[in-house]
Formats: structure tokens, C-alpha cells, sequence
């Protein structure tokens, strides 16, 4: 009796734990389809997170006349996309040459990284401003390559600067370390390489590592929003996040608010989703987990 | 082996190191001009996602262009919220467009920072002079910025609501005193009908507090800064004035007629009913009238000894100092000053038209138009924010000082820490002067 009620208090404990989580979601996706007034009206009552009264999908039209969100899920998706694939092979490489080799002065490089995680953004965004502009850019002018500067307003702006992170180089040197040192000594007698070891062995055998550190990386490169305000000035570059504030103006649309919130956020669930187990596997693999 | 562990090892940890500095191979400097490609100008303006007010904005320059053959601007429109961040990182990187709109209380700030030109748009077709003290941006005696419309704040309330329970519609040969304004709250929140019968939108952020608040707490006769020379806020933002203003303000959250933080749309709210009275802007008096109908009063502010006092000035037309074709930006800007354009933002954005001649040709603006009464009250209550480069770092301080004293803050001491932290700042960048 005793342990059947542990059991549904337990259980309990996981829906109210899952609802907190879940509500809010809910709430976003069922308020897409109701007008202001009945997303306020609603709002006193459970109704807020029922899909009642009067629903359609004219929030979801709205939204798109109001803000350009195709071109801006599709920048978001590029974006995120090739941060993700570079931060990969970047921080695994950095993180290999830091686990698996021996060379003097790898453990003050490690520890240099690791420091660099307490520096917020916000402290270097505009120094970085200034610097991204310095960078030289090759560009196409008419039928011409031409040699310019500054990155302000292109698209490798909003990627190049985060591909290197200190906490993917951190997570896959700890990863690469559970990996048993004796594989490597072993390729090497077969005359293999250090980059045939990273790439044939320890990449390989990282699975959870690399989907974890995509997770990770995806998720600020998605949700990117103080950056490209400074750094793109085009409309047609920018990504979804900065289309939010499209919303905030003197009529605020919440109806349209929430249709677009939606849109954006089912990306980041159907991600999630894809890599869960992986995540929470080499979460749990790498003693990262707080 | 050794030779490729090392070498191996130098790459991956140089590649990681070389992306994440962005540095590398450094060339050139970012020049000094920007914003204009030859006769090609580049205009920002804050309005992306707010299509009535950008479609004027398309209007004028798709005027302009069509008007001649010489200069062609083009547009680029940035979300309103981080718009002055954007201006910042542009301005730091030396590559603000030709023209741009600026919040006017930010005028003199951009101006001594060096991201603003002085404009000089004699011969267009409406004088400077026409306008709205409220709309035109100086500094140093200097012209820098114009806008085709200002904003006024208003409290707004039913009638019928006020009827029901006894009290006076102000207006504004008569205006509320101090006494009469809180007799009115206790008896809307004697009558049980309202958790907070006052709105003064308190959920707010940024900008929207010492535009709606200061107003109030110059009415007692307080200041944000000691206007004579802009030197200090010792004496006068924790003046005996402004420290009562402080009372006052926190009062209205302990006797419960206003709420701590206001809900997500205060507007929504008020017409929902849930509040009597809110203090708004004239944005949304349009919205109002037409849920309200006969019903809306719309009220002068509260004189709270020094008179009724609102909020001036709103966005306005700059030129940047780094524009490499001044002469098209001016050229623009020129164009632009046309009553028929006054009155396309005054008809599409629900603003106050900036000339009188423009608000005659608006017909909720005209004289006996439904909101004929706020272009009085912009006439004659609008009170410049502090015309100082230390205003965006006032108004940071006056925001943290006013949410704490909502907080339960000790008006006194949290007045006076905001004064202090002024005058630090003031010391630290020597005055502003320069």
C-alpha cells in the first residue's frame, strides 16, 4: 500500500512537473488561433489553454503580411544550420588536439578556454562590432569579385563568430577522454594518423557528444537576437527572433504574436525531440549534468 | 608522429582560437563616410511591423525619387524595440545611413556623440518655425532633427463611470488638482467595481517611464536634472518637490488604486473595463473613440501645483555626420517638409500633426474635432525631456528610481541615489561639454 502510493505520489509529482513545462506551450499554440479579445478574455479562466470559441487561422495570416517570417525561418534555418555543422567540426578538432595528444601547454590552452565562459556577450558585442568590421570581404559586384571591408550585413557575420564556443571544446574534451586511450595506440601501430584517429575513431564512437553540442549550438544560434540587430541592417537577412519585435509596435497583435511563436518554436521541438536520447545520454556520460 | 601531433594539434586549437577572435587578417579601417552609395542614400527608420506609419515613410520617398533624377533613397526599416541599438553599432562601426529617425529626446545625446549632422532645411515648403516647439531637435542653438508629428498624453476615462459616482469631468480652464484626483480614486475604489481603478501603464518599460511619470513630477514642481546648465540632479530630482512626487506615486500602489505592474495591454484592459481612468498617449485615442464612442472623456493632467505638464517630442528626421552626400540627405529632408505629408502621418499613425495648418486639414484635429483637445494639450502643457547628452543615462536612472519607489523604495533615498548616480555620470564625461 505504502509503495503504491510513493508510486502515484511520484507520479503526480511528474505531471505537475510536466504540465509547468507543457502550459505555457499550450497556451501558445491554442492563442494562435483566437482574436485578441478571447485570448484576454480567456485569460481569468482554464479556457486560456483550450482551444474554444471562435478559432482560426487569421493570426497565422496576419502574421506573414506583417513580417517577411518565410525569408526569416529560412535565414534562422541556414544560420543555425551551418553554426551547427562548423561549431561541430571546430570545437571536436580543438577538443581532440586538447584530449588525445600530448603537447606542452595544452592544459593552460584548456584552462584559458574554459575561463573564457565567464565573459558575457553582452561586455564584447560591441568591441566584436568594431572588429567584424575591420574583416576584409570579398564580394560580387556585378560580373566582378571585388576586395571590400567590413561584414556588417552578410550573412557570415551571424555565423563565423560563433562557430568556436569554449563550452562545445570543453564538453567534447571531457567526452574524448571517456573514450579509451588504448584505440588510439592501436591505430597507431596500424600506421594511422592523428586525423585519421579523429575522424575514423573518436568521431565516430562521440555520437551523443556531437548531438548534444548541436542542441547546444542550434538553440543560441536560433534564438540570435541582440547580435543581428547590431550587425545586419538588411531586412532580408535577418533571422526569426528579430521578427518577433515586428509584433511590439503600438497595436500589438498577440493573436499574431503567438502564431509566430509557434511557427518558430516547432523547430526547436522537433529537434529536440530527434536528439533526446542522445542528448540525455551524453549529458549523463560526460558528468556535465549539474 | 610527433611532427604531425603538433602539427595537428596547432591547427585545431588555431582554427578554434582564429574564429572565435574574428580577427585574423585585420585590413583597412572602416572609413569615415557611409550611407550613401554616389546619389544613393540610405534611410532607417524604426518602423518595421508598423505598416501605417512606414507606408507614409514609402510615400515620401517613393515621392522623392519619382521628383527628380539625381538622388535615390532607399529604405531600410528596423523592429522599434532595440532601434537605438542598432544606431550604436552602426554608429561604432561608422556605418550610419545618410538619413535616420531619432526619438527626440535622444537628439542632443546623438548630436554630441557625433552621430548627428546639423541640417539646414531652409526653402522647403513648411518653415521650421511653423512647428511644434516639441518637434524640432536642437542643441547647442543648432537645428539637427524634425518630426512631421508629436504625440500627447491624455488620461481617458467613461463618462459615464465618472458620472455614476460623482465626479467632475476636468477640463482645461479646470483642470484636477491633486485633491480633487485622489478623492476621485477613493471613491472608484470605494465603489468595488475595480481592483485598481487608475491605469497608468506600470508594466511598461524603457522610455515609457520618464515620458509618462516625469510630466507628473515636474507638475510638483520637481525636475529630472537642475535645467540651468544641466550640472547636476542633487537638489532637484531629490528635491523636496520630487520627493513628495515620490509619495504620492507610491501611495497610489499602497491605497491599492493602481496596480504595481500593470497587465500586458494596459489599453485592453481599460476598455475591458477593468480600469476607470488610464493615462495613455493619444495613440490609441482613435481605438477608444471607437469602442466608446460619445462616451469617451478625454481628460487634461492633473495640476499638481505647478500646472498640467505632458511629455514632448517624439521621432524626428536626422542626418548623420558621417553621410558621404549631405547634400541629397538635405535635399531629402527638404522634400519631405510638405503639409501634405504632415498630414499623411497625422491621418495614418492617429498622431498630432506638427503644424497647425496640417491639423486643419485632419479632421479629428481640426478645431471642435474629436481630438481637437490634444493638440491643445501638445501646445500648451508639453514639457521638453531634459535637452542634455546625459538624458538616455537620466532616464535610465529615473526609471529604476521610479520602479523601485513602486517597489516599496523609500521616495527620499531612492531619488537621491538616482541624483547622485546622474552626477557621477555627469563628472565622469566632464558635463558633456565639448
Amino acid at each position: 500500500m505504502t509503495s503504491l502510493l510513493k508510486r502515484l505520489g511520484g507520479h503526480a509529482g511528474r505531471i505537475v512537473l510536466a504540465l509547468v513545462f507543457a502550459l505555457p506551450l499550450v497556451f501558445m499554440l491554442v492563442s494562435s488561433f483566437k482574436t485578441d479579445d478571447q485570448i484576454f478574455g480567456d485569460l481569468g479562466s482554464v479556457s486560456a489553454f483550450l482551444p474554444v470559441g471562435a478559432l482560426s487561422l487569421d493570426n497565422y495570416t496576419a502574421m506573414f503580411d506583417r513580417v517577411p517570417a518565410a525569408r526569416f525561418l529560412l535565414n534562422s534555418v541556414l544560420i543555425s544550420s551551418i553554426t551547427v555543422v562548423l561549431g561541430i567540426i571546430v570545437n571536436s578538432l580543438a577538443a581532440f588536439a586538447l584530449a588525445r595528444m600530448r603537447w606542452s601547454g595544452r592544459k593552460v590552452v584548456l584552462t584559458t578556454v574554459i575561463a573564457t565562459l565567464i565573459v558575457p556577450f553582452e561586455t564584447f558585442a560591441l568591441p566584436l562590432v568594431w572588429w567584424v568590421n575591420q574583416l576584409p570581404l570579398l564580394r560580387v559586384n556585378g560580373f566582378q569579385l571585388e576586395w571590400t571591408t567590413g561584414w556588417m550585413d552578410t550573412y557570415q557575420v551571424q555565423i563565423l563568430p560563433f562557430v568556436a564556443n569554449a563550452f562545445s571544446i570543453f564538453f567534447f574534451h571531457q567526452f574524448f577522454q571517456s573514450i579509451p586511450k588504448e584505440l588510439d595506440e592501436a591505430a597507431i601501430m596500424d600506421g594511422a594518423g592523428w586525423f585519421t584517429i579523429y575522424r575514423r575513431i573518436v568521431m565516430p564512437l562521440s555520437g551523443p557528444a556531437v548531438a548534444t553540442v548541436a542542441i547546444l549550438t542550434f538553440l543560441p544560434a536560433w534564438n540570435s537576437y541582440l547580435w543581428p540587430l547590431m550587425v545586419v541592417q538588411s531586412e532580408e537577412l535577418r533571422p526569426v527572433m528579430v521578427g518577433i519585435s515586428y509584433f511590439f509596435q503600438l497595436n500589438v497583435g498577440w493573436g499574431q504574436i503567438m502564431a509566430y511563436s509557434s511557427m518558430i518554436t516547432v523547430p526547436i521541438l522537433a529537434l529536440f525531440v530527434a536528439f533526446q536520447r542522445s542528448f540525455v545520454n551524453s549529458i549523463a556520460s560526460t558528468g556535465v549534468k549539474g | 608522429m610527433v611532427f604531425r601531433t603538433r602539427r595537428l594539434a596547432a591547427a585545431s586549437v588555431a582554427a578554434a582560437a582564429a574564429t572565435a577572435l574574428v580577427a585574423g587578417c585585420a585590413s583597412g579601417s572602416g572609413g569615415s563616410s557611409s550611407g550613401a552609395s554616389g546619389d544613393t542614400l540610405t534611410l532607417w527608420t524604426h518602423n518595421a511591423g508598423n505598416s501605417a506609419e512606414l507606408d507614409v515613410v514609402k510615400k515620401i520617398i517613393k515621392d522623392f525619387n519619382g521628383s527628380q533624377s539625381k538622388y535615390k533613397v532607399e529604405l531600410q526599416s528596423f523592429p522599434q524595440t532595440d532601434y537605438n541599438n542598432s544606431v550604436v553599432a552602426a554608429a561604432s562601426a561608422r556605418k550610419l545611413p545618410c538619413l535616420l529617425d531619432v526619438d527626440g529626446p535622444n537628439v542632443a545625446n546623438w548630436a554630441w556623440g557625433g552621430y548627428l549632422a546639423p541640417i539646414d532645411v531652409t526653402g522647403s515648403q513648411v518653415p521650421v518655425e511653423d512647428q511644434l516647439d516639441s518637434t524640432v531637435g536642437t542643441y547647442n542653438d543648432k537645428l539637427y532633427s524634425f518630426g512631421h508629428y508629436d504625440v500627447s498624453l491624455a488620461f481617458f476615462a467613461r463618462k459615464s463611470v465618472l458620472n455614476e459616482h460623482g465626479i467632475r469631468i476636468p477640463t482645461m480652464d479646470k483642470p484636477w488638482t491633486k485633491d480633487e484626483f485622489d478623492a476621485a480614486l477613493a471613491k472608484l475604489k470605494k465603489s468595488g467595481k475595480f481592483t485598481y481603478p487608475l491605469e497608468m501603464g506600470t508594466g511598461g518599460s524603457g522610455e515609457w517611464w520618464p515620458y509618462a511619470y516625469s510630466p507628473q513630477l515636474q507638475s510638483f514642481g520637481g525636475d529630472l536634472i537642475d535645467r540651468n546648465g544641466y550640472k547636476t540632479a542633487t537638489g532637484t530630482l531629490d528635491g523636496k518637490e520630487s520627493v513628495e512626487w515620490g509619495d504620492w506615486f507610491q501611495s497610489l500602489v499602497t491605497k491599492g488604486y493602481m496596480a504595481k505592474k500593470s497587465g500586458a495591454d494596459p489599453n485592453k484592459d481599460f476598455l475591458a473595463g477593468k480600469s476607470a481612468i488610464q493615462w495613455d498617449g493619444s495613440w490609441n485615442a482613435t481605438k477608444n473613440a471607437e469602442k466608446l464612442g460619445d462616451d469617451l472623456a478625454i481628460i487634461p493632467p492633473v495640476d499638481f501645483g505647478k500646472g498640467p505638464k505632458i511629455g514632448g517630442a517624439s521621432w524626428q528626421w536626422a542626418m548623420s555626420s558621417t553621410c558621404s552626400n549631405k547634400e541629397g540627405a538635405q535635399e531629402w529632408l527638404k522634400f519631405s517638409r510638405q503639409t501634405k505629408y504632415f498630414v499623411d502621418y497625422a491621418k495614418a499613425t492617429s498622431t498630432i500633426p506638427a503644424t497647425n495648418e496640417a491639423a486643419t486639414q485632419v479632421e479629428d484635429y481640426q478645431p471642435g474635432g474629436r481630438f481637437a483637445v490634444l493638440v491643445q494639450f501638445a501646445q500648451k502643457y508639453a514639457t521638453l525631456r531634459p535637452v542634455t547628452p546625459a538624458y538616455p543615462y537620466i532616464s535610465t536612472e529615473f526609471q529604476k528610481a521610479a520602479q523601485d519607489i513602486l517597489a516599496g523604495a523609500d521616495p527620499k533615498n531612492a531619488l537621491g541615489q538616482a541624483a547622485k548616480n546622474i552626477d557621477n555620470n555627469l563628472k565622469t564625461n566632464n558635463n558633456y561639454s565639448g
